[in-house]
């Protein structure tokens, strides 16, 4: 139980009531920072006509945990946990776009094991993020039975991601050069036995809720987002798909082993939330088929590259050999030695275009990382689906538009 | 084990007299012994019905998740329903990073919530501010509210979790819980 | 590579062009012709997604801040970036707002943490950052750890009751 209060001078509000009603017959009402329709922390002011949206403004920034600055005092390699911290939901993308960017900047090539890993792993995350996006959203609509659904899936996929990586959620997996470690014995047929789980999970899940009326009715016409208007706002990812734009980095400017797995870019009709959802759920199909491709092509050979200039020496032979010590020791203290320069370096996240954008000066420390992240660009154009329809309609647009907050507010 | 030494509050929240104090020592026998089984009767009434209040805000999210739903299932310890009204709750879930932006919304969440309220760090970035040691978040949210009992991890897995629920648990049913004054 | 619109690009703004860095092509730019030049890439050359706007402090140079911008077509699937030097004391560019929605909220973030003000842009309130916050984080003279905090700290509690 709490001890005695403390008396406090009155507290700032850091959102100021800048907000004025366009009309005097409508009413500002308050949605968040702290409310459940909004998974996590976005402040919502909406000026209401009745039950009808007139016009909203959206405050981000209640995550802002300084991501930025906190890289510019991290080596290189140390800033891959923090990496993963950005999009929660599918921490391996991060990861690996990041590994990406850094690799392209010292002018490395990964081995095509590890190619053809990254691609498994980042198709892996996809699924678990949009499996998330989907289970919140149905949570929302009160549709419990479909989170419980895809949340046993998704814990499925936890538990064997943590076997491989020692983590449930933010496994810091990557590295400049390569992984962390291979893949243990067994778990491929592990992985196989969990698709297989899935599809069945997935099929319950197009049975309670694809041709639910009360779904439908939520769903259906809500949210309407046309093409022009999505590139406008700067919506990118399933978003802009939804759209019926093909727009997919996987298949435009291919990376990792993309550009020899087959598969489709689902897009939608109207981008409704509807649409939304159902690029999502097929998007997820689609991964699990990249995902059994990559199985059957994984090639043999080692995970990383030989490059003194990243990759750490074997731990035995940093017990053994004086070069290989001081090579350690020189990465751990110093951080390995990236060329000057910068570069802009993005890859298909689960919500859109994450882009990184890294300026070194040779250093062992970045003198800049930036993060070009989906869901703050989504925020910025989120008003644009939330005005002119109901005001219980904000918790489906939003839930469908899958606001993160690490990544958002970085 | 837990609670023995908690200060003991009265209705207007001043430090009630210790059990040296003058008038405990003329107390019937009787009445001590009501007042120990009334203690025993509250806490175990309590720790069963948790209401957790979650202000989520990061990566613990997930985490968090996954705890309410079936595979680990909070429920069998009581404190499953969650109520998105502070002045429902009575336990306050600080799940992932607070930020210097998020700390005035936190405290006055806290504030609207009735006694007898808990507070769980849930996090490492909740319990001390973890690796983000910079201007924007909070050095752990025991520097603007008291917390009750801290979950490290990043993100603690579901265990830990429920590990940290059912010592809450012990502690409220070791504690004292007067309801009309320091002696009842 | 060497796609015909990179080609073209190259030749159309010969002055600006620094060539192909990591598959993007930069242009260094005058300030005064930002609008100008983003308005003919995207009106001529089909850039329609204003990817990101960020600054890069260099506190040692004469002009301290580089202003940075990416933009993407969907329709030739290839990037550019465009750099602009402003000096550090009174840090101004045109704002974009009014040929890509979007740019809203970037140039709201890169004021926020840059100080740099975007002509033109009417809202430059803080969107990570909170009112009141003095100073701008990401510059190089700011102190990593300098908390501005809203709420009074307590002091620090006990180690846990057990």
């Amino acid at each position: 139980m709490s001890a005695s209060p403390i008396p406090r001078p009155p507290i700032a509000n850091p959102v100021s009531t800048s907000f004025t009603p366009s009309r005097d017959d409508t009413v500002v009402v308050n949605i968040g920072p702290s409310h459940p329709a909004t998974h996590g922390t976005v402040q919502i002011i909406a000026e209401l006509d009745g039950e009808k949206v007139v016009r909203t403004d959206v405050h981000c920034g209640y995550l802002h945990r300084g991501f930025e600055k906190e890289c510019e005092d991290h080596t290189w390699h140390n800033l891959i946990p923090y990496v993963d911290r950005l999009n929660y939901c599918s921490a391996l993308i991060n990861n690996f776009a990041y590994c990406d960017a850094v690799e392209q900047l010292m002018g490395i090539e990964i081995t095509p094991r590890t190619r053809f890993l990254r691609t498994l792993l980042a198709e892996y995350s996809r699924l678990a993020d949009h499996l998330t996006c989907v289970a919140a959203q149905l949570m929302e609509l009160g549709a419990m039975t479909g989170f419980l659904y895809l949340v046993t899936v998704r814990d499925a996929m936890y538990e064997h991601l943590a076997a491989l990586t020692g983590a449930r959620v933010t496994y810091s997996y990557g590295r400049i050069g390569g992984l962390a470690f291979d893949v243990p014995d067994g778990w491929f047929t592990r992985l196989r036995a969990i698709l297989t789980e899935y599809e069945e999970y997935i099929d319950r899940v197009h049975g309670l809720v694809d041709r639910n009326r009360i779904f439908i009715d939520r769903m259906r016409n809500v949210g309407v987002l046309s093409t022009q208007e999505a590139l406008h706002w700067g919506f990118t990812g399933p978003i802009l798909r939804s759209t019926g734009v093909p727009r997919d980095l996987r298949k435009d400017t291919p990376y990792l082993a993309y550009g020899e797995l087959d598969f489709d870019v689902p897009v939608g009709i109207k981008g409704d939330n509807y649409d939304r959802y159902f690029v999502r759920m097929r998007e997820m199909d689609e991964s699990v088929y990249m995902i059994r491709q990559c199985i059957d092509l994984m090639p043999d050979g080692p995970i990383n590259v030989d490059d003194r200039r990243c990759v750490f020496p074997e731990k035995e032979l940093v017990y053994t050999e004086i070069e290989s010590l001081i090579n350690h020791f020189k990465l751990v203290m110093e951080g390995p030695v990236v060329p000057a320069g910068d570069i802009y370096v993005a890859h298909e996240g689960a919500n859109g275009e994450l882009g990184f954008y890294l300026v070194s000066t040779g250093e062992g420390v970045p003198h800049k990382v930036h993060v070009r992240s989906p869901s703050f660009v989504h925020m910025g154009g989120v008003h644009r689906m939330l005005d002119g329809y109901q005001l219980a309609d904000i918790v489906t647009t939003f839930g469908s538009v899958n606001m993160i907050g690490g990544e958002c507010d970085r | 084990m837990y609670g023995k030494r908690l200060p003991i509050v009265d209705a207007a929240g001043s430090p009630a007299a210790q059990a040296s104090g003058g008038s405990t020592h003329t107390k019937h026998a009787t009445f001590e012994y009501l007042t120990t089984r009334k203690d025993e009767l509250v806490g175990w009434a309590r720790k069963f019905s948790l209401f957790p209040y979650p202000f989520v805000t990061a990566c613990c999210a997930m985490e968090f998740m996954a705890v309410s739903a079936s595979a680990y299932d909070t429920d069998r310890f009581g404190a499953a329903l969650p109520r998105f009204s502070p002045r429902q709750a009575d336990l306050l879930m600080v799940v992932g990073t607070v930020t210097q932006k998020q700390a005035p919304i936190l405290l006055k969440v806290y504030e609207q919530m009735c006694e007898p309220k808990w507070v769980m760090a849930f996090g490492v970035c909740a319990s001390t501010g973890g690796f983000y040691q910079n201007y924007a978040s909070l050095p752990g949210i025991d520097r603007i509210i008291p917390v009750d009992i801290y979950v490290p991890g990043c993100p603690p897995r579901p265990e830990m979790v429920i590990d940290g629920i059912m010592r809450l648990q012990e502690k409220i049913a070791n504690g004292r819980h007067p309801i009309v004054n320091e002696r009842f | 590579m060497s796609l015909p619109v990179l080609d073209q690009l190259q030749q159309h703004f010969a002055v600006a062009s620094r060539g192909i860095q990591h598959g993007v092509l930069v242009f260094e730019l005058d300030p005064d012709a930002l609008v100008s030049t983003v308005q003919q890439l995207r009106d001529a050359f089909g850039f329609d997604l204003f990817l990101d706007v960020t600054a890069v402090d260099w506190p040692d140079a004469a002009l301290r801040f580089e202003v940075v911008y990416h933009l993407y077509s969907t329709i030739h699937k290839v990037r550019v970036r465009l750099k602009l030097r402003v000096s550090g004391k009174a840090p101004v560019v045109d704002t974009l707002i009014s040929l890509y929605g979007s740019a809203h909220y970037m140039e709201r973030e890169c004021h926020d943490m840059y100080g740099i003000r975007f002509r033109g842009n009417p809202d430059l309130r803080p969107i990570l950052l909170y009112e009141g916050f003095v100073g701008h984080p990401l510059r190089k003279d700011y102190p990593k750890q300098q908390e501005q905090p809203l709420v009074p700290y307590l002091p620090p509690q006990g180690a846990l009751v057990r």
